[in-house]
Order: structure tokens, then sequence, then C-alpha cells
């Protein structure tokens, strides 16, 4: 019984670490390479023991496909490939090749420089891992062997994500990577066309929550930025180099252009201007407006966005600036925080989610003293606000995807155990599908009917077509006389006669003979015509003949009648048919059986 | 002597034309021959099909008279039995379809051919062409029923074709052609009338999804053209809903919505379920949900639709709005929501504190339906669309359904005010445009408000436009609403001094809207003390004239607002009353003697007395023949001048009073032009004071042409007036002429074309003749017999007399009329620095100018540039320049081209608007099929020019170019 297995090594049940295995026809596929954001040690990365013990991993792995350049996705690739062992190919979209590496980079650089890591993969490491990878465009089919084939479709959430197709004959499963529905100010909604996969697995971050319009939220955080500026007062957003950053810019430089401010915006260098290079470059990836206006002006060509000098914190007068890392807990940010936390004219704007212990958090749940090091403790007077950018799929989301693609079943992955029971209760009850959500290292097994094509010959096609016609409904399942011929691995369908010339074989004539017992006392030939006349009268649209012998024959079959050795009251019809015939035969001999009408002598 | 010899002018001017038509209609004839046989003697000598197809190709490309159709089919069809190469059947029969398109030519006797060509065809691709031949040559003979049958029957045995191609012709056919009355009994010749509707449908269920579509619209083809459709159609196009090609689902969505115009009432059931609904509401809800399809264009489709379902019960529009939010399995109330609460408890800020929204009581996990079949979030998410095509459909769509619903209005204002901060301005001006249309419905509450004033900062003019235009009708609830709304214009009004009409005309309505909330704010405003007196603000600041507009509109409703005014405010009031009359009302001021006590809305009586006034003046005109010339002369001259003023002080008379004044001034000059003394002296002596007369009959012209083309509303009675006074004035001309010019032969012509004149306008107001009693047209066609014959001096001696004795045709006014204006608000013409460029080369001006009153401005409009040596040059504003902020208004925002050879220093050109108009497009059609003689001129083409804004002049220096 064909079958696909799924195995998370990482992100079942779990976000972080997103390792998915996946057989199909034979074919082993790893789906992203994620590392663990809230570990240090050994569990950081996916057990790649699971796959062999030892050996290189490249026997046992057809291909490995990274969805988006995330660390969490894309964070284990060169100890994978280059510390563990893996030569085959790599696939990615064009612009994930091009971020990943220097998000592994900015990665290693803090592991190793900065904590001091022993036994960390380098620079170099990452350079080898890239030549690994084969960058693929949307919609491309790519054929990763003779069998197995790949396809990537738009998925929003980042620049270059993707969720893939991955096909081996009839049986297919999409893996989705993170994505997002709703499209933002940089990025257009994922989508996918109707390819009804036999097993969609999806991300489900936000299995529980359906969010408010994104609107709202650009007009609140547009607002703030506009009425503290215009006070005269101070606005730092700390973020993330990549992703969300370049949204916020997007989203701060139309509404400076449209309201015609002159108030400067600045953006902390180093990582970004590389990134928003490639922003520049991938300019198909990005949404509709963009797209469109980009003759005219590359939107991330920024006119009101400025690097930014440390210095410039200290200039007096209103501005806005984006400062990395994300959560203030070192860095830039963390500086600038410093300087304008005593200001209550000013503002900081958390964009995202905040990790426990950092100061971000801290000013999130209202901590307005802080201990800074060394004894100082920082009165925090500037307005501290919260607002949520995120950029994956709610479950209204979700359950849209699931509804384009429909999928024969769904899997769970990329979220929390207790909110993917909730969806995955919604799905089953919805759609009518399995849905399961293994944990890491739990192997689902998927029974699966593959279709088999099989060649039919024109010959037989024509000749059964000139029998019955061509009716409307040329989907419904027909019945076809034909002979079934496996040849080399692949299936035919020709008429029978072609079977036996193609073969060498001799035809045989196989023939079916019945005995019916009639109760008659009258002659063998009165017999033969009660019989005529009784099956005339009965099978109007054959051909019913009395031959000169004293036979009987409906088209091809033939009936003659004999006494009984012993009974003479008792008259044996013997029916006579080919195998062909062998509907209309055994129709005649029931019919037979069931006696001859009393005649009316 | 003299009589006889000009009839044979006559004689023989009008048999030159006669014979150049003759010669024409010739040439005619002696092509059509030549046309078939050389196509062919063209397809004999084909060697090759690809030969043959060329020449096919040739020939088509011109076109062929109607006479010759017939010919050319026959060697068409010739061909085409001989012919084996399927592309020049192809061609062939594509052809045979273009011909059969012929004005002027039946093609019922193509028909037998056509149909017998088709049995024997084989072909696929030439079947689909001949289907559509058939097509045409069906639509061409839409009351032939035999033939309409007989195609049917044809397209019926076709459907089985194994060709998709073939089948959607057929589809195509039936549903083009396909009878609309159900059979009621067999018919008598055998050919029963199918049921149509039913082999239609059965299509809907093809393999190919081309087919499926065309079966769709070949239904919808059926709607059109009147076929009531059964209902069992809907469950059958709702299971399309889900096709797998986005095509198909488009025509679906079309189709449902069709059924559901048709039976908006019958009931439904819900599947799963015991309970039923009604149709509308079921398919409403399946077209939501197609607002979250796969495919942009099926959105769209659906977004589009869903605003033209009006009958749908309040109950399922609302939930279009409504998106349950939830967070970790607890219910989450929505920004919308979270803002409406704060409003109502007094506080006034929102999401300070992280967490501010967390989710408040848990959710009943087997509530929660993820996918709702209804209509669920429809806009919510077509708002949110990624396209913004999408986007705009469904800002329309809600446009819609607000203007039936009021109080879904009132809940889709949120979503609105969101759309105002959409990242494509078209969207955003669209939602603005949206809002205005349904203010009348809805009050905006502060927090609204306060982000719709956000957007004044936009710095696109037209979105800033728009907004104030909204501000004009909106409904503000509080006082501080108003505060806030003011302080935001104010500020507006510094970053973009130029927008300082607009926020004027703004203010006015704000405050005339809103009186009893200005009240409170107007010590504030003005900045007044209960004791000291405050510095008196500048007269000329448009921020302190913008806070007096608002104030004064809002006082004319109110009686206790003067009080608080202080001195100053008075005499600001006298002064801008004066010189902003447009927005500043007449205001009853305690201890002043009002400027017109009169016009006080309130109690303005029913008969308007200005009204009154009109009326009574132009009858008194009227009845002009019973006065002296002079008398005459002196009453019309009051007239208009009472008119004139009438005009000026009340603007809804305007138009009226402008229009007869123009009318009376016409008839002025004319009684003043027949008065000269020239007529009573010999005509030599006369020559210099000519002038007079004939400059009155220019003038004359030209206020005829101004009352036709520059006044919206007037209606066929008066063109008939106003023509007949042009041709009183063009008499004059002629007689002007006459007398002052020696000698008889131009004469002749302009006689002849007066007469011709005479004749047309005869023809085209031949049912507005007998109102004409005893006017000078009247007389003239008495005497038409005795004018044709008579030599020009005789006709010119008619002509003085019957003018003299002609009468003042009453005017009938219209209902509303108003006289077409527009002024250029920019380039402003005040600039001291000259706009510098190469000669040679081209500079670009910017050219905004608001017209008021134009109809169909795109194609009247235009910008005349005049240069210091008095070469004009005129420019054609794009279509798209024009925008239309408000019913009979326009707006002109268009670029204008300037370019000289190098001029030694800085010099103004003129440039204004004029209204261009072809007083031959007026005349109703059918008169110049009748009179095939007078050339029919391109409708389009223009015959003149009227000004109609004051000229700017704008400082220009080309400079010469470097070398």
């Amino acid at each position: 019984m064909p079958e696909i297995r799924v195995t998370p090594l990482g992100a079942g049940q779990d976000v972080g670490r997103s390792c998915i295995l996946v057989s199909i026809a034979g074919k082993n596929v790893m789906l992203d390479c994620g590392m663990h954001m809230g570990f240090n040690d050994d569990r950081r990365f996916p057990d790649f023991s699971y796959i062999t013990q030892n050996g290189r991993l490249t026997d046992f792995l057809d291909c490995v496909i990274i969805s988006h350049f995330h660390l969490d996705h894309c964070g284990a690739l060169p100890y994978f490939s280059e510390m563990v062992g893996y030569d085959g190919p790599i696939y990615m979209t064009h612009p994930t090749q091009a971020i990943c590496p220097i998000l592994l980079e900015d990665y290693r650089k803090i592991a190793v420089d900065k904590k001091g890591e022993a036994n960390f993969f380098t620079s170099q490491m990452i350079k080898d891992c890239m030549k690994k990878v084969v960058a693929v465009h949307l919609h491309q089919t790519v054929q990763v062997d003779d069998e197995l084939e790949i396809k990537a479709y738009y998925a929003g959430h980042v620049l270059g994500a993707a969720m893939f197709q991955i096909k081996v004959g009839s049986e297919s499963v999409v893996y989705t990577g993170d994505y997002n529905m709703t499209p933002d100010r940089h990025l257009g909604a994922a989508w996918i066309d109707k390819c009804r996969p036999n097993l969609l697995i999806t991300e489900s971050t936000y299995a529980t929550t359906i969010r408010d319009s994104k609107r709202c939220r650009e007009r609140d955080f547009l607002k703030k930025v506009h009425e503290t500026v215009e006070r005269g007062g101070k606005v730092l957003i700390p973020v993330f180099a990549l992703g969300r950053a370049q949204e916020l810019c997007i989203l701060l430089e139309t509404f400076w252009e449209r309201m015609n401010l002159k108030v400067p915006i600045y953006f902390s260098t180093g990582l970004t201007e590389k990134a928003n290079h490639y922003y520049k470059l991938f300019i198909t990836w990005t949404n509709q407006k963009i797209r469109k206006t980009f003759v005219q002006r590359n939107m991330f060509e920024f006119k009101h966005i400025k690097a930014f000098d440390r210095a410039f914190a200290d200039n007096p007068g209103p501005m806005v600036v984006f400062a990395t890392p994300g959560m203030l807990h070192a860095g830039q940010s963390l500086q600038i925080f410093r300087k304008w936390a005593g200001n209550e004219k000013n503002m900081v704007i958390m964009p995202g989610y905040c990790v426990q212990g950092t100061v971000g958090h801290k000013i999130l749940s209202g901590q307005r003293k802080l201990e800074m090091e060394g004894r100082q403790v920082l009165e925090v007077k500037m307005q501290v606000e919260y607002m949520s950018f995120s950029a994956h799929a709610d479950a209204k989301g979700i359950m849209q995807l699931v509804g384009q693609a429909e999928p024969e079943s769904v899997l769970l992955v990329h979220g929390e155990a207790k909110k993917m029971e909730f969806l995955k209760q919604k799905i089953e009850q919805e759609f009518r599908v399995n849905c399961y959500m293994p944990a890491n290292g739990e192997t689902v097994t998927l029974p699966t009917s593959p279709s088999i094509p099989v060649g039919i010959s024109l010959g037989l096609l024509k000749q059964e077509m000139a029998q019955a016609g061509l009716l409307p409904e040329a989907k419904k399942p027909r019945l076809l006389h034909g002979t079934l011929i496996m040849k080399d691995s692949n299936l035919r369908l020709v008429s029978s006669e072609q079977a036996l010339k193609e073969l060498g074989l001799a035809e045989h004539q196989l023939r079916f003979t019945c005995r019916v017992h009639l109760h008659d006392t009258r002659k063998e030939q009165e017999t033969a015509m009660r019989v005529h006349s009784h099956l005339k009268s009965i099978l109007k649209d054959h051909c019913v003949q009395h031959l000169p012998d004293g036979s009987v024959t409906v088209e091809s079959i033939l009936i003659q009648a004999a006494a009984h050795s012993e009974d003479p009251g008792t008259k044996v019809l013997l029916v006579s048919w080919t195998y062909q015939d062998e509907e209309l035969g055994s129709y005649l001999t029931s019919l037979l059986k069931k006696g001859l009408p009393q005649a009316p002598s | 002597m003299a009589a006889h010899l000009k009839k044979r002018v006559y004689e023989e001017f009008t048999k030159v034309v006669q014979q150049q038509e003759e010669i024409a209609t010739k040439k005619l004839r002696l092509t059509k021959p030549s046309k078939s046989a050389a196509l062919h003697i063209d397809l004999c000598k084909a060697t090759s099909p690809a030969d043959a197809l060329q020449y096919l190709l040739q020939f088509a490309r011109k076109p062929v008279e109607a006479e010759s159709v017939e010919g050319v089919v026959r060697i068409l069809l010739e061909h085409y039995y001989k012919e084996n190469d399927p592309s020049v059947r192809l061609k062939i029969a594509s052809l045979l379809g273009l011909l059969s398109k012929t004005e002027g030519f039946s093609p019922d006797c193509i028909m037998d051919d056509a149909v017998n060509i088709l049995q024997n065809e084989k072909s696929h691709q030439v079947l689909a062409q001949l289907l559509d031949t058939l097509l045409a040559i069906g639509t061409k003979l839409p009351e032939n029923q035999a033939i309409q049958m007989r195609l049917v029957d044809v397209a019926c045995k076709h459907l089985t074709d194994t060709s998709h191609g073939v089948r959607n012709k057929c589809l195509q056919l039936l549903g083009n052609l396909g009878s609309l009355e159900k059979s009621v009994t067999k018919d008598t010749e055998g050919l029963a009338a199918r049921d149509v509707q039913k082999i239609v449908g059965d299509y809907f269920s093809d393999q190919d999804p081309r087919v499926r579509t065309a079966a769709i619209k070949a239904m919808l083809q059926l709607h059109e053209r009147g076929l009531k459709l059964h209902q069992t159609i809907y469950n059958q196009a709702c299971k399309l809903l889900s096709d797998d090609y986005e095509q198909v689902r488009s025509a679906a969505v079309q189709l449902i919505w069709v059924v559901s115009q048709l039976y908006p009432e019958s009931i439904v059931p819900i599947p799963s379920s015991n309970e039923e609904i009604r149709l509308i509401d079921d398919a409403f809800g399946k077209i939501c949900h197609m607002v979250s399809d796969g495919s942009w264009v099926v959105r769209v489709q659906a977004a589009k639709l869903l605003g033209s379902m009006e009958q749908v019960s309040s109950h399922f529009l609302e939930q279009t709005l409504d998106k349950k939010l939830m967070s970790d399995l607890r219910r989450k109330r929505t920004a919308h929501e979270r803002a409406k609460e704060l409003y109502s408890s007094g506080e006034f800020s929102s999401g300070r504190k992280w967490g501010d929204d967390a989710p408040k009581e848990e959710v009943d996990t087997g509530a929660v339906n993820l996918i709702e079949s209804g209509a669920c979030g429809a806009f919510v998410h077509g708002l949110e669309d990624e396209m913004y095509e999408v986007r705009i459909a469904a800002v329309e769509a809600l446009c819609m359904l607000a203007q039936s619903s009021p109080s879904f209005a009132e809940k889709c204002l949120d979503f609105l005010v969101d759309m105002f901060n959409d990242e494509i301005e078209e969207v955003r001006l669209q939602s603005i445009h949206t809002m205005r249309k349904i203010s009348n419905n809805i009050t905006l509450r502060e927090d609204q408000l306060d982000t719709v004033l956000a957007v004044l900062e936009d710095s696109s003019r037209d979105i800033r436009e728009a907004l104030h235009e909204l501000l004009c009708c909106t409904n503000v609830s509080t006082k501080e609403g108003i505060h806030l709304a003011l302080v935001e214009l104010l500020k507006n009004l510094t970053k973009y001094p130029t927008d300082r009409d607009s926020i004027w005309k703004c203010l006015k309505f704000l405050g005339s809207r809103h009186p009893t909330l200005v009240l409170p704010l107007v010590p504030e405003l003005l900045s007044t003390h209960p004791f000291f007196d405050t510095a008196e603000p500048d007269m000329d600041d448009p921020a302190y004239i913008a806070v007096l507009v608002l104030i004064f509109n809002a006082a004319k409703m109110c009686p206790t607002m003067p009080a608080l005014f202080s001195d100053h405010t008075f005499r600001h009031y006298a002064y801008l009353r004066d010189s902003l009359s447009h927005l500043v009302p007449a205001l009853r001021l305690p201890g002043r003697k009002l400027v017109s006590s009169t016009v006080y809305p309130n109690i303005v009586p029913h008969e308007d007395p200005s009204q009154q006034f009109l009326q009574q003046s132009l009858e008194r005109v009227y009845s002009l023949q019973h006065l002296d010339p002079q008398g005459a002369q002196e009453l019309l001259e009051l007239t208009i001048r009472d008119l004139q003023r009438l005009g000026e002080l009340q603007s809804e008379l305007a138009g009226v009073a402008d229009f007869s004044a123009a009318y009376l001034r016409c008839q002025l000059l004319l009684i003043k032009a027949l008065q000269e003394k020239l007529w009573n002296v010999a005509a030599p002596l006369y020559l210099k004071q000519s002038d007079l007369a004939s400059a009155a009959a220019k003038q004359i012209m030209e206020e005829t042409y101004k009352m036709e083309f520059m006044y919206s509303g007037v209606e066929n009675k008066q063109v008939v007036i106003i023509h007949h006074m042009r041709l009183q004035a063009k008499a004059l001309q002629l007689i002007v002429t006459a007398r002052t010019t020696r000698g008889v032969d131009p004469l002749f012509g302009m006689c002849e074309k007066f007469l011709q004149e005479v004749d047309f306008f005869q023809r085209c107001f031949i049912a507005d003749l007998p109102h004409l009693q005893d006017s000078f047209v009247d007389k003239l066609l008495d005497l038409m017999p005795r004018l044709m014959t008579s030599k020009p001096a005789e006709v010119v001696k008619i002509l003085q007399t019957t003018l003299r004795q002609s009468t003042l045709l009453h005017l009938p006014l219209p209902e509303q009329i108003d006289k077409a204006s527009a002024t250029i608000i920019e380039p402003a013409g005040e600039s001291d620095n000259p706009l510098r460029f190469t000669s040679g080369l081209v500079v670009a001006l910017d050219v905004d100018a608001t017209l008021e009153h134009v109809q169909d401005p795109q194609s009247t409009v235009k910008v005349q540039v005049l240069y210091p040596d008095g070469q004009a040059q005129m420019i054609h504003p794009k279509p798209a320049d024009f925008r239309n902020p408000g019913p009979g208004r326009h707006r002109l925002i268009t670029q204008v081209y300037l370019s000289h050879t190098a001029w030694t220093e800085p010099c103004q050109v003129e440039v204004r608007l004029l209204l261009a108009y072809n007083s031959n497009a007026r005349i109703p059609k059918s008169s110049w099929i009748e009179g095939g003689e007078v050339s029919p001129q391109v409708e389009t083409s223009i015959e003149g020019t009227i000004p109609f804004s004051k000229p700017v002049k704008v400082y220009i220096m080309p400079k010469p170019a470097r070398r």
C-alpha cells in the first residue's frame, strides 16, 4: 500500500526549529532546516541523527527545501550541510537565497563572537552551504529527479517566502512554510491554486486567533507617530533588521509623502542597508502597489528615511528612528532608549513581541523604573506603545488556504499543541478531511491511493466512441472492453486483437455451453420453434433466427434442442456462446431457465 | 427680362448640382461589377491555398457596398465548395459573416447556403466560424421567426460536437437567437420551438470549462433578451461556484445574481439543517463567500454585484461587516468597538498600554465557525484585499448598500473611514466620495471625525478637495467636533494656501448646518473677552476670514449669536458681505438696517416677489408693439437694466434674468438698427454710418450663439426663438450689404444663401411653426414663392418691410436655466516672474479652472492661448483632465504647452477658456438625411467658439537657444 510518511524533527506542536521529513512515493524530502531560539544547547538544532546514525545524509534525502529566510526556518542549514554532511540540492527562492546568508552570518557572529561558542559553523561553511542552493522562481516546476518535482507558490509573510508543492506522480504534498493571507504594505497575500494535494502541511501560529483589520492598526500607528512628532517629540521604533522593519518603513515613507511632512526619519545602518538593497531588487515579490509604481519610483528607495548616525540622537527637534534590535535588550536601540526615556514628549513603539527579561518586556508590562547595569535607575517618562504587526495567517486565513487548496488531509505544524487541537477539530468538522498534529519525532502515515495512468490506443477509443457516442457528462465512469498490457513499467489499454498481434499469440476461442432442461413433451423441432418465437418476442433489438437445421441463433449464440436421453418428456436446450457474448449468453440462459410460456395450442 | 434671366441662373445652378451627383452615382456603379469580378479572377488565379488566402485578406481590407454584397457572396460560396484547404474555407466563412453584417443587405438569401455547407463541413474550426456567420445572419434578421428556429435547430444538432469551439458557438447562437416563449404546443412545421433554457442548462456540466462558461453566458444572454429564467437554475449555478476555473466561477456569480433578482422572495432550504431562508439572502451569502475567492477577477465581480442586492435582509447585510475576533479562543473586541466604547465612556486614549486590547470572555469552541457559509465579514475581507480593483469594487458596493439602508450606513462608517488611509490614492478618493454620498444617513463620532480630518494634510489636491466636499455635507455631533474640524481646516489652509476657496466654502456649509454647535464656540473663536477689548484681527488673513465665514453662516440660523460679536466684527461683516457675498449670507443684525430685509429664508413667501417682478417686467416688454419705437427702445433698455441687476442680486434667478436680458438686448439692437437713418437716404451716401447696423447684426448673431450654447436647460421651444432671432439678424445683414455694396453680382449668392437658410429653418422647426404666428418667418414663408422668383433688389426690399413689421416673439422661459461660467484659478496672473524657457522648446503651464453648468465639457471646453503677436492657439484638453466634483460643476486641471520663437523681453500671453459649439449638432438628425443635398458635416466639428472666462495673463519669456 503506497503511503506518505511525515515526521517533524522540529516545529511539531512547537514554534521554532522548523524541520519536517516527508517520504512520498519512495522519495525523502526535508522541509526547512531551522534553529530554535529558546535553546542554546544541542536542542537548538533538529536531531539529524534520526535520519541516519552514521554516514552522509545525502544518501537518505533527495532534496531539502527552505521556505523563507527566517532563522527558525533556515538557521541550521550550514550545520546540517557542512557539519553533519549533506551534498544534495537545497531549494529556495531567489530572495531567500540572497538574504539567507546575511542572516546566517549575523547569527554566527552573535553566537561565536558575542557568546563565545566553540564548535559552531564558520563563515566559510555558510558560503559552502549556499553553493549547494538551487534557486527557484514562483510557479516554476523544478524536476529534482525524474519523478520528484517541486513548485513554489507565493506566501506573503516576508520577502521571498514561498509555499512548496512536492509532487511524485499523482501524489503530492504542499508545505506552506509561514504565510500570510492578508496583504500588507509591502507584500501581497499568499495564494495557491486548487492543486488538491494528498496532504497539506500548514503552519498554525495563530490557530485560535481571528485578527482585526490591519488598517486600524496601521492608522493607530501612524496617528501616534504623527501626533508625537507634531508635539516635537522623538519616536523610537526598535525593530529587527528584516521583514517588519521594511513594512514599517514603507508605511512611514508613504505617510510622510502623503502628508508632506519634513521631520527626519532615520534607520540604524549596517545589516539593513544590504537588506534594503535586496528589497529594491526583488520588486516582483512585493505587493501590487509597489510593483505598479516602481517604474516611476522604487518604493524602497526611501526619500525621507536616512541612515542614522550615533550623533543624531542628541539633535534637538522631532525625529523618528528605527533601531535594532527589536527587544531593546542591547545595541543601538537600547542606547537611544536611555537617552530619550526621560522626556515625556518622546515615545517608543514596540512593533512586536518581546521575550521576558528584556527591557522591552519590562516597559511593556508597565514598569516605569528600570534598573540598568551599574545600579543605575532609569526612570521611563516617555510614552510606551505596543503595536502588533505580525505576518502570519490567522485561523480564518488558514481555513481559507485549506479551502483554496482542497487537500485530502491536513497536518498542522509550527504552533502550540493546545491551539492546534482547536483548529484540528474545526478543520475536520468543516472540510471533513483528516487532520493530524504530530509532535516532534512522531510519524504520521497516510495511506494513499495513487492513480495509475494508463495509455489507451486511439483505435480502441474511436471504436468505443462510435459505439456509444459522445455524451455531455464525459467524466462519468464507463465500461470498456480491452486488454491491459504491462510492459517496462508502463501500462497500455489496447483492443484484444492488437494485443494478440503485439504479443504474437494465437487467439483462443472460449465457448461457454450450458444445458437447460425444459419440460416439453413435444418434438424437438416444435420446441425449437417455440423457443424461437419466445425469444423473438422478448429480444426485440436482437437478431433472432431459426436455422433450417432446427437450431436457433441469437446474434452469435446458438441454441439447439434435443430430447433427453432418459426422460422423453424433457427437452434439453443446449446454449452455447463465445466469451465475447458472455453478457447476452448468461441473460439468455437465465431467461430459458424460467421456462417457456405456455403455448396457446 | 431681369426676372427671366435670374430664373435661368437659378435653373442652371440647380442643374449643375444634379449633374455632379449623377456622376458620383455612376462612378459607384462602375466599380461594382469590377469588385466581385476581380475577386473571382483572383481566386481563380490562386494556385495554392496560401495565395488564395492572401487574396482574401486583401479583399477583406476594403469595404463592399450593399448592392454588390450578394454577388461577392455567391463567388465566395462557389469557391468555398471547391476549396480543400480548411484555412481558406475558414477565411471565406468569416468573410461571409462580415459581409452579412453590411448595412442594407438582407442576408436571408445566403442562409440556405450557409446551413448547407455547414452540414458537409468536417473541420471543427471552420464549423465554429460558420456558426459564427450564422449568428451574424440571425442577429441581422431578428424578425424572421422561421430562420431563427432553423438556426436554433442547427445549433442544437452541433451541440454534441467534440470540439469545444463548435459547442461554444452553438451555445452562443442559442443564447442570442433561442426563442423566448416556451413551446406552448408542438409547432405545426415540426420545428418545435425547443426549450432553449433546458438545453443550455445541460451544458453547465460540460467537461470543457470554456463550454461551461459559454453556457452560462448564453443563459445570461437569454435573460437579457427577456426570457424568464427558471428558479431551478439557481441550484445548478450554485454548484458552479466551486468550479476549478475562474471564468466559470465569475460567470456563475453573475447568473446567481440574476436569479436572485428574479426570485428574491422565494424560499430555499439551508443544506444540513431544516431551516429555510429567502433566496436573495442565500444568494447574498454565496456571493459574499466569493469575495474571498482565489481569483481576483471573481472577487471583483462578486464585490461589484453585492452592491446591487438591495432587497437583502438587514440581518445578513450587517453580517458582512462583522468578523468575530478572538485571541487564544477568547472573544476580542474589534478596534472599532473599542473606539466606540472609549468614546461613550468619555475617555479618549487608546492602546497606550500593552494588552489594552486583551481578550476578555472565553469563546465556546463549538460555536466558533471559521468559514461561515453566510456573509460574515465579506466586506471586511473585500476592503483588505490585495488588489485595489477589489477594494474599489467593495467600496462602491458599500456605498450603494449604505444609500439604501441607513442603519447599514451607520455601521459601515468605521470601515469607510479606515479606507481613507489606503495606500492607493484612487481608493482613498473613492471612499471619500462614497462617504459624501451617504452623509445624509450618518453622524460622525468625534474619533471618526478625527481620522477623517487627518487626511486633510494629504498632499494630493484631489483628496483634500474631496474631503472639503465631504465636510460640507457631514453632520457633526458635538461642538468639540466643530472646533476640531475648524482647527484642522485652518492647519490645512496654512499648509496649502491654494485651498483657500475650497476651505471657505466648506466652512460656510459647516456653519449653516450646525448653528447651535457653533454658538458656544463664538467667544473663543473671535477671541473676545468679557472685560477687555482685544486687538482687531487682520482683515486680510485668510484664516480669520475662514473663521468669520463659519460664524456668519451659523449666525444666519441663530439670531442670538450677533449679540456676542464685537464692534469690529460688524465692520468686518459689512466688508465681507460685499466682497465675498457668495460666502457670507445676509444677517439680521441688531441696530442695523438690513441690506435687503426680504432675503430671509424662513419668511420667504412661496411666491417669490423677485420672480414675480421678473415675470411682470417681461410681460411688459412683450406688449411692446403698441408703443412707438422711441418708447419701445426706452422700455427695453430699462428692462434690460432691471434684469441685469436682478440677476446680480438673486443668484437663483441669475440664469433666467441673463437669458432674458440677452434676448431683449438682441431685440433692442434690432430695433436700433432699423431706426437708423440709413434706410431713408439713398444708399451711396451712408456708407460710413452703416457700420452701426452691420455691427448690430453681428452682435445679435453672437448673442444668439451665446444664448443657444452657454445656457444649460435650454429646450427646443427656446431654440426656435433663438434661431428665429438669428434669421432676423441674417436678414438685417443682407439688407445692410445690399445697401452698401454696389453692383448686383455678390448679392445673388447672398440671397440664395439666405433663402436656403429660411428653407432650412422651416424644415428643422416645422413642428414649431404654428407658434410663430405673425412673426418674421411666418410672413417670410408666406412670401416665399415670390421671393424665389424675384431678383435680389426686390428680395431685399421685401425683407426690409417684413423685418420692420415683425413683432417681438414671446420667449418662453424654461424651468431651470443656468449660464455656463468658468473661472481660471491657476495661473493667477499675478506673477511678475516671467516663465523662462528656451525658444523652440515647450513649457508646460498648469491650468486649473472651475466650470459651472457646462454640459459635456469634455468635448466643448477648449483652452485658448493668445500670443502678443496675435497668434492664437487652441488646445483641446484630454477627457481625463476633467473632474466632476458635484452636479453641474466640473473642474479642469490640465497642462498647456506653450512655445514660441525667441523674444527680446518677457511679454504676456493671454489664456482663456472657450466653449466650442456646433449649431448643427443640436438639430435632429433625420432632417439631414431627408435633405440629402446639404452636405452632411462631421457632427463633432467645431463651428465656432464663445469665450466664457475672463482671460488671464501669463508672463513668459522664450529665451534664444544657446549655441
